[in-house]
């Protein structure tokens, strides 16, 4: 009935409302409305509140009050301490991207092994994925625990001298690192696995009728056609990299002498931990990064259609 | 090497390589089943001499986890659910309907998964505070509610319905609402069940959030319950942290090995494009 009256009255207006329908855009307004009023509440308003924000220093009961104009920036170049921030959190992206990238990858070639039960293994090596950041890093937590000491107790095992994994200040970004490799590893398997099923049959089979071994086969079939996959995944674990928050807190609270502090980690610091609201600075902070993770995706876009081989 | 050499080969690298992935599982499961002298002894024990349940009684005890389980389900299950209302709704919008602007308001909602949440908490953090919302179920769950990722993976789906049968069903008289419920969300079902595992994991892990805006433990989700065992417990009992480990980890193990086909569906619908 309603498409009816739709109808009869597009036939009347059609000359004047020429490419819309009143009734279906006022539907879709209404189908839509949900969604943006959330994001303008919970998303765009508060990106908003962060620039500005960034631009205030707190007063005396810690309410972002002051206008201090670009001093939390000039104090964000200038202070050592906050360039050791960035410099562990890109090089804790370098330690967990990379090698996230690449053990996943090398699992993923093992499940295309060509033998019965494949799925079984397949759905097994997922299992990270279910670890929230919080249940790994305690896990780690007692792996690498001095009383406990799996993981002493294994370098033990092997005539090996005992590592302060968490309290050794060059040891402990490395260490949360492997918590956060080993955590993100069931996604990448997921995803490459996936990219590589994508590949036909064909290809392999036109491949090694030209002769090609196992190794020739990966370089010069799997890898090209697996681009697509290993980019995105490169982009999606950076940005999850440059987010990780979880472990830091859970396992070194940005420390020792602040060596597992990034940027994240420097956002809650400055405003919420041990009494501190300096929400000017950690907004300062928030304002890099999401300039950091809208740098990394618009690069994505670009460089997706030029260098990235698709099919 | 003869073909059943290989293949044993293969199942025997297989083998070897899921153990060391699914070594924290299994030390945990097995963890949880020790008492706590078993766990720090040297070298590491990694299997229970004499399995025991009383870490899980013990952990029930130190925190109020029955009730942290309760809000973090509570939690999860809202937001997955008002996940899958606004974003089916969205998706309708940008699948089915002309309205003016929809290419730009579609990039909006895709401009909303390039925005970290790290880089808004503390505007949405000052606004639970100012609006007294701190420590509440709200505060938990109202920022979630919307997802650009949702709307996408949803729409993509839309798409692929055949446009006639969507002009035959509303000329038949069927109304938008009808048309949705009876006939596309049917149909949308496998899509659905991705967001749906998609926004009940994601908020079941939670960390950040939710350590902001609960102040007691009882409001508390599962996640920070757990962890903050961490700073009191570690030395001393490390078996019922494990068990506390497990429980955490019940549901979110069931969805990615039960629902593992929908999860990849999930994923390569963002990273096999074209």
């Amino acid at each position: 009935m309603e498409a009816a009256q739709v109808r009869g009255r597009e036939a009347v207006f059609a000359p004047v409302l020429h490419r819309y329908r009143a009734r279906e855009v006022g539907t879709a307004l209404l189908f839509l409305a949900p969604s943006l009023v959330l994001f303008g509440l919970f998303t765009f308003w508060p990106l908003v509140r962060t620039f500005d924000l960034s631009f205030y220093g707190s007063d005396i009961i810690g309410r972002p009050t002051l206008f201090v104009g670009t001093r939390q920036y000039g104090q964000l170049l200038a202070s050592p301490a906050l360039r050791d921030t960035l410099v562990a959190t890109v090089l804790f992206a370098g330690m967990t991207v990379i090698p996230s990238l690449v053990l996943g990858l090398v699992l993923a070639l093992l499940l295309q092994a060509r033998i019965a039960a494949i799925g079984v293994f397949r759905t097994l090596m997922a299992t990270p994925f279910a670890f929230s950041v919080a249940t790994a890093a305690v896990v780690f937590a007692i792996f690498y625990n001095p009383g406990v000491g799996v993981f002493n107790g294994f370098l033990q095992l092997l005539h090996l001298r005992p590592v302060g994994w968490l309290t050794n200040p060059s040891a402990a970004l490395p260490s949360v690192a492997i918590a956060s490799v080993w955590l993100q590893l069931g996604y990448n398997v997921l995803v490459l696995s996936a990219g590589l099923q994508a590949i036909p049959d064909e290809i392999y089979e036109a491949a090694r009728l030209d002769g090609a071994r196992v190794l020739a086969m990966i370089r010069y079939v799997t890898l090209p056609l697996l681009t697509p996959s290993l980019f995105f995944l490169l982009v999606v674990t950076t940005i999850i990299s440059l987010q990780s928050f979880g472990q830091i807190h859970i396992l070194t609270r940005g420390g020792p002498a602040n060596s597992t502090t990034t940027l994240v980690y420097a956002i809650y610091y400055n405003s919420f931990a041990f009494g501190n609201s300096n929400f000017g600075l950690s907004s300062a902070m928030a304002v890099v990064l999401f300039a950091i993770v809208v740098a990394i995706t618009a690069a994505q876009f670009g460089l997706l259609e030029r260098r990235v081989f698709y099919r | 090497m003869s073909r059943s050499i290989r293949r044993g080969l293969s199942y025997l690298v297989l083998a070897a390589v899921t153990f060391v992935l699914l070594f924290p599982l299994l030390y945990a499961i097995s963890g949880s089943l020790m008492s706590a002298q078993e766990l720090s002894r040297y070298p590491p024990a990694l299997i229970p001499s004499s399995p025991r349940l009383s870490s899980f009684a013990d952990v029930l005890k130190a925190i109020p986890l029955a009730r942290q389980y309760l809000n973090s389900a509570v939690v999860s299950i809202v937001v997955m659910l008002g996940q899958l209302v606004t974003a089916t709704s969205a998706a309708y919008a940008f699948g089915f309907l002309r309205f003016p602007l929809r290419n730009l308001a579609f990039a909006v909602f895709l401009a909303t998964m390039m925005i970290p949440w790290e880089a808004v908490i503390i505007p949405n953090y000052l606004f639970m505070a100012g609006n007294g919302l701190l420590n509440t179920y709200p505060a938990l769950i109202l920022p979630f509610l919307a997802t650009g990722f949702g709307t996408f993976l949803l729409r993509q789906f839309f798409l692929t319905f055949p446009r006639d049968l969507f002009e035959a069903a509303l000329v038949d008289g069927c109304g938008h609402l009808r048309f949705l419920w009876t006939i596309l969300v049917p149909l949308s079902r496998p899509a659905l069940a991705s967001l749906g595992i998609y926004a009940f994991l994601q908020t079941w892990n939670q960390y950040f959030w939710p350590l902001l805006v609960t102040k007691t433990s009882t409001m508390q989700t599962l996640q920070i319950g757990i962890s903050s065992l961490r700073d009191t417990e570690a030395a001393t009992a490390p078996n019922f942290i494990l068990a506390g480990v497990v429980l955490a980890l019940i549901p979110a193990l069931f969805l990615i090995y039960v629902g593992q086909r929908h999860i990849v569906r999930g994923l390569t619908s963002g990273a096999l494009r074209g």
